[in-house]
């Protein structure tokens, strides 16, 4: 699968308090969680975010509150996948879970820049900057979480009987 | 092969003589956790995916803390939401307003986590229980649906990091300072997947409320969980609280380490984090000073008995400072009920401070006590990042609840023997 968008830059140690204040968690609705998508960081970013759009941030992203409304608003709020140079570790497990593709990758962080238009082949790990004409190859997830990456999160995994092989 | 006390409670867990850090598990889990935010979404995807009976009623503990008392209408959604499947599953261990407490201080108190057990809780201040030798660690709401179903969690086995603590703790120096120092040593990714064990014999001075608080705070470095080998105190706790029988696991004598790090501490003073990160320590003498509008002493860091005797000794016989409003929030019912018994909550309410019944509430801006635009507090809660407290341009300062209940006599950060002396 290949994805495709606009790349939204941020730095290091975002948090689940500003990619969804927990000012809106009394609701567990995605449409409405997705117009509060990193409001304390970067106000109206609901709006500008496009489908499809790519979120590059710098290390430890998602730290904080184990909110899986934090994977959840940003996958609502149309973005397709997010590079970081690393991930916070129950934000990481949350975005496998639920099916929102999170690629490691320090080289590509570092080079694309705000509005580069960015694409990404999950199959194969590599990042391309299309606007800079750079490509990159993100770290190689585990055997076993491929696994349920290509199940579509946790709960397909465990329908299909996952649980039982490992 | 050795191994880490982290590495030996999930081997056990997962049927294994040996687990490799880095080596990924299916892990049975001893109690499952989830709260008023957490829980709801858990309910949903565990509906979803056709689970239809929990894995075991007794296994699971359900905590409306957050919002409840339920702030409005939605949270009041939430809440129903988490009761009703409780009282659908015939759920043991569901705790309902008048009877909660926050879910961190809650669980241990009610002997529901015990030495050697493997705990997760949809919330990543699940990491608490491991000051009584347990694995515990956060997780989100999937992960929390599939253990309900299944009994089981991944798990990928962390490499572990060692703290040493050396040395006695200066007067007025808790739990509390020695995990901002930790952190502020190593920054707030500095153990990102790892496992942090604390040791020394400094532990020894560390009462088990003091002892919660830092591996309470453990996620704040990015870790999986914080653990200590249950000592005496540990296992007298576990014993009185607890109606399970337990396994006291250790680190065997040289198992590898990712790092390990000494701290003397009677070289430490009080510290406190300052916005808007929990990694941005200094020396309270450093801050102090700093007017603030409002101090917060509760949460599942600091919100224990201990941590309210601590407080009341500062603020008997004196009065919160006219410009600063005092709110204290016990983590439980049972501290609630302590503090009324020792005279506590009588000394906070003539100090000119409110106390409320135990929940979340401000600490990660729910409500009771949020913050507007500008606006300084000092609380004894775990986290101060951006818009925590309420407006995105308030501020938070981190620190243990002398330093909370002297500033708020002061009306300024301020050590607490600024006040002592007075
Ligand atoms: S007191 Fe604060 S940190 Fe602890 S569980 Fe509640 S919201 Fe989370």
């Amino acid at each position: 699968m290949n994805l495709k968008g606009k790349a939204w830059v941020f730095g290091d140690n975002v948090d689940t308090d500003v990619i969804i204040p927990a000012r809106y968690l009394n609701t567990t609705r995605p449409e409405e969680l997705a117009v509060h998508c990193m409001e304390d960081i970067d106000p109206g970013f609901s709006k500008k975010v496009s489908k499809g759009d790519i979120i590059v941030a710098g290390k430890n992203f998602g730290c904080g509150s184990s909110r899986e409304h934090a994977p959840i608003a940003i996958k609502g709020a149309g973005v397709s996948c997010v590079i970081a140079r690393s991930f916070a570790r129950i934000f990481f497990r949350n975005a496998i879970n639920i099916g929102l593709p999170v690629l490691e990758c320090g080289e590509a962080v570092e080079s694309i820049k705000a509005g580069d238009e960015v694409e990404v082949d999950l199959e194969r790990g590599i990042i391309r900057d299309l606007t800079a004409g750079r490509e990159f190859a993100a770290r190689p997830y585990p055997p076993f979480l491929e696994e349920i990456i290509r199940a579509g999160g946790l709960l397909e995994y465990v329908r299909r009987g996952g649980v039982g092989r490992v | 092969m050795k191994m880490t006390i982290s590495q030996k409670i999930i081997a056990h867990h997962s049927g294994k003589d040996y687990v490799e850090p880095g080596e990924f598990v299916f892990a049975d889990v001893d109690l499952a956790l989830a709260n008023d935010i957490t829980g709801p979404v858990a309910i949903s995807e565990f509906k979803k995916a056709g689970g239809s009976r929990v894995f075991d009623k007794d296994k699971i503990a359900l905590v409306p803390d957050h919002f409840a008392p339920c702030k409005d209408i939605k949270s009041a959604e939430l809440c129903r939401a988490l009761r009703e499947f409780a009282k659908e599953q015939n759920i043991t261990n569901y705790f309902e307003v008048g009877r909660m407490g926050i879910e961190h201080a809650l669980l241990p108190e009610k002997g529901l986590v015990m030495p050697g057990d493997l705990v997760i809780g949809a919330d990543s201040h699940t990491c608490t229980y491991g000051a009584l030798g347990a694995f515990s660690t956060g997780v989100g709401s999937t992960d929390l649906a599939f253990a309900m179903m299944t009994g089981k969690c991944w798990l990928k086995v962390p490499e572990s990091m060692r703290f040493e603590y050396v040395g006695r703790p200066r007067p007025y120096v808790t739990g509390k300072d020695l995990i901002l120092y930790t952190i502020g040593d190593i920054g707030v990714d500095g153990a990102l997947y790892k496992s942090m064990e604390f040791t020394g014999e400094a532990l020894k001075y560390l009462s088990m409320d003091e002892r919660f608080t830092m591996t309470n705070m453990a996620v704040e470095a990015g870790a999986k969980n914080g653990i200590m080998e249950p000592d005496e105190r540990a296992i007298e706790y576990a014993r009185e609280r607890g109606k399970r029988e337990f396994k006291i696991f250790k680190s065997d004598e040289g198992a590898s380490y990712a790092e390990v790090r000494t701290y003397d501490v009677s070289r430490i003073n009080p510290q406190v984090a300052k916005p808007h990160s929990p990694d941005n320590v200094a020396d309270v003498y450093e801050v102090a000073g700093i007017a603030i509008d409002q101090v917060v002493i509760g949460s599942c860091t600091n919100g224990r008995l201990e941590d309210m005797r601590m407080a009341a000794e500062i603020l008997k016989g004196r009065r919160v400072h006219p410009e600063v409003r005092l709110i204290v929030i016990p983590a439980t019912q049972e501290v609630s009920l302590r503090m009324l018994k020792e005279g506590i909550t009588e000394v906070f309410l003539e100090a000119g401070a409110v106390v409320s019944t135990p929940t979340c509430g401000p600490c990660l801006g729910g409500h009771m006590g949020i913050l507007a635009k500008g606006e300084k507090a000092v609380a004894t809660t775990n986290r101060n990042f951006v818009g925590r407290m309420g407006h995105p341009e308030s501020e938070v300062y981190l620190s243990n609840p002398a330093v909370a209940a002297a500033s708020a006599v002061l009306g300024r950060i301020a050590h607490p023997e600024e006040v002592v002396k007075i």
